[in-house]
Parts: structure tokens; C-alpha cells; sequence
């Protein structure tokens, strides 16, 4: 109560007490689920352990899933599991395990770096927030409770966007070909070089 | 509480601020983390507040394009997942390290 009457000291910052009181009659699994979503996205930048960062983030997408769920975009919460927890977040992991990545290495900045990070991401935020005041109409609500379903999608998907979604299997097929070959011809000319080089430095 | 009430009781606004906050924090995490997997990380977080800001208002409008944006997205951030990481584990072989602020070779 101390920060709301500190708050209408200044005429602008009545809005935002209020915005902040209407946030208790929202739907709580919205409010819960956005709090975690938060909350560990938070945590996975700031966290430096690189393996928790994962782990928090693999923790984001489980809240985002079931952002979708409530949202009816069903199919989309589980593609969401499967893709990014499931394939994405593991790939990440294997990568930082291979690598021994943990906290001892973990590259610092200086504070002022923070604070000016801190600055332009809080200016970002107030100027979208801000756009978005501005134009408060709100969204003509004609919800299909099935447009989430895979009936659905599949049907748009494979008439109107069929082209994106051939191109994006070959998109899919060079990022493979891209990756094996990053991976593994770089090792053999990696390993021939290695053999020279650490005498020279 | 069934997704009827959801929509009846929530503004698609809120769903904009959500992800707004989220992108945001992602992008602090761009500006300040050194590490570049960390670095791929947070810019898979943007990606998911853009991508849930598409699945929101896709279902408040009744439209499934903005669903199949998503998929689209999702597509996109696997490969680009992929093959950042297969050149991040190609730079690590080289440098030893995958601190961002080593990668400056290509000055000149």
C-alpha cells in the first residue's frame, strides 16, 4: 500500500497502479502461468551456470506450452514440447556437456555493460508497452475453439501453405547437410592443423 | 477453468504485455551474456515471445495463420539451433572457448 500512494505522487503513474491492480482479476492459471514463464526466463539469463540456464529455459517452454493450451492452440503446445524441450533444448545440452562448459569458464562482463543492457531492454519494453497503450482497441473475439486441432491446421497447411512448407523441408535439408558438414570436415582440417600449430604458438 | 472463460475474461493486451516482457528479456540476455550458446539461447526465448504473441492472437481473431507462422518459426529456429551450434562447437575447437568477445578475427 506504501508504493501505491508513492505512485499517485505523479499523475502518469496512477495508470500503472491501477494496470497493476487490475492484474488480481485476471484468470489465475494465467496469472500462475505467466509468473513461472517469467520467472525462469529471468533465470535463465541471468543464472550464470550455462547447464541451468538450459534447464530453466527446457522449464519456459513447458509454461509456454501451456500458454497454448489455454490459448486453444493445442497442436501447437505439443509440437512446442516435442520441438523445443524435446529435440532443441537436448541438442543445447549435449553441446555444453561436450564442450565442459560450466560455471568456472563462464565469461563475465563489466557492471556497466549490465546497466546499460538493463537500460535499452527496459527502454524497449517501455516503448512497446507504450505503442501499445495508444492503440487500445481491442481484438474482435470470433474464436473457433477447433482452429488448434491438427484437422485444421493440416488442411490450411497443405493446401494454401504448401510452397513454405516444401521449402521449409529444404531449408530443413541444408541446415542438416550445413550442420554435418561444420561439424565433421572442420574436425579432420582442425585435427591436421593442430598437429603444426600448437608448436608455433 | 476451460479456454472459454479464458477468452471471455482475458484481453488479448495482456497476452501482448506478456511476451513484450519476455522479448525484452531476452534481449538483456543478448546484450549482457558472453557466452555464444547462452547467447543462441536467449535468442530462442525472443523467438518463443514472438511465437506466443502469434498463437495469441491467432486464436483471438479465429485465423490458424498465425498458428502456422509458428510452425514456420519453429522450423526456422531448429535449423538455425543446428547450425549455430555446429559452429559454435567449430569455433570452440579452434579458440577453446566460446566467449563472443574472443570471436573478433574477422577485424582485419
Amino acid at each position: 500500500m506504501k508504493e501505491l500512494t508513492f505512485l499517485k505522487d505523479r499523475s502518469g503513474h496512477i495508470k500503472i497502479s491501477k494496470m497493476l491492480l487490475s492484474l488480481l482479476g485476471l484468470p489465475p492459471a494465467f496469472l500462475i502461468l505467466s509468473f513461472i514463464t517469467i520467472l525462469c526466463a529471468l533465470y535463465v539469463v541471468t543464472n550464470s551456470n550455462p547447464v541451468y540456464s538450459v534447464l530453466a529455459l527446457i522449464l519456459t517452454f513447458f509454461s509456454i506450452s501451456a500458454h497454448y493450451v489455454l490459448l486453444n492452440a493445442q497442436f501447437l503446445a505439443v509440437v512446442n514440447l516435442i520441438v523445443y524441450a524435446g529435440a532443441i533444448m537436448v541438442l543445447f545440452l549435449f553441446v555444453l556437456m561436450l564442450l565442459n562448459l560450466n560455471k568456472e569458464n563462464e565469461p563475465t562482463i563489466k557492471t556497466g555493460w549490465y546497466v546499460a543492457a538493463a537500460i535499452s531492454a527496459g527502454l524497449l519494453l517501455l516503448i512497446l508497452a507504450a505503442a501499445l497503450h495508444r492503440s487500445s482497441e481491442s481484438i474482435m473475439q470470433n474464436s473457433a475453439a477447433e482452429i488448434g486441432l491438427v484437422k485444421n491446421l493440416g488442411k490450411v497447411l497443405f493446401t494454401e501453405y504448401l510452397v513454405p512448407f516444401e521449402l521449409s523441408g529444404i531449408l530443413f535439408l541444408a541446415a542438416m547437410v550445413g550442420a554435418v558438414l561444420l561439424g565433421k570436415k572442420q574436425s579432420t582440417e582442425v585435427n591436421s592443423k593442430s598437429d603444426t600449430e600448437p608448436s608455433e604458438k | 477453468m476451460t479456454p472459454d472463460t479464458i477468452f471471455n475474461s482475458l484481453d488479448v493486451s495482456h497476452y501482448i504485455y506478456l511476451s513484450s516482457v519476455l522479448f525484452c528479456i531476452g534481449l538483456f540476455g543478448v546484450l549482457t551474456r558472453r557466452n555464444a550458446i547462452v547467447l543462441l539461447m536467449c535468442i530462442e526465448l525472443m523467438l518463443n515471445a514472438v511465437n506466443l504473441l502469434f498463437v495469441a492472437f491467432s486464436s483471438y481473431m479465429g485465423d490458424s495463420a498465425g498458428q502456422l507462422f509458428v510452425f514456420f518459426i519453429m522450423v526456422v529456429a531448429a535449423a538455425e539451433a543446428a547450425v549455430g551450434l555446429a559452429i559454435i562447437v567449430m569455433v570452440y575447437r579452434n579458440t577453446r572457448s566460446t566467449d563472443v568477445g574472443l570471436f573478433d578475427k574477422l577485424k582485419g
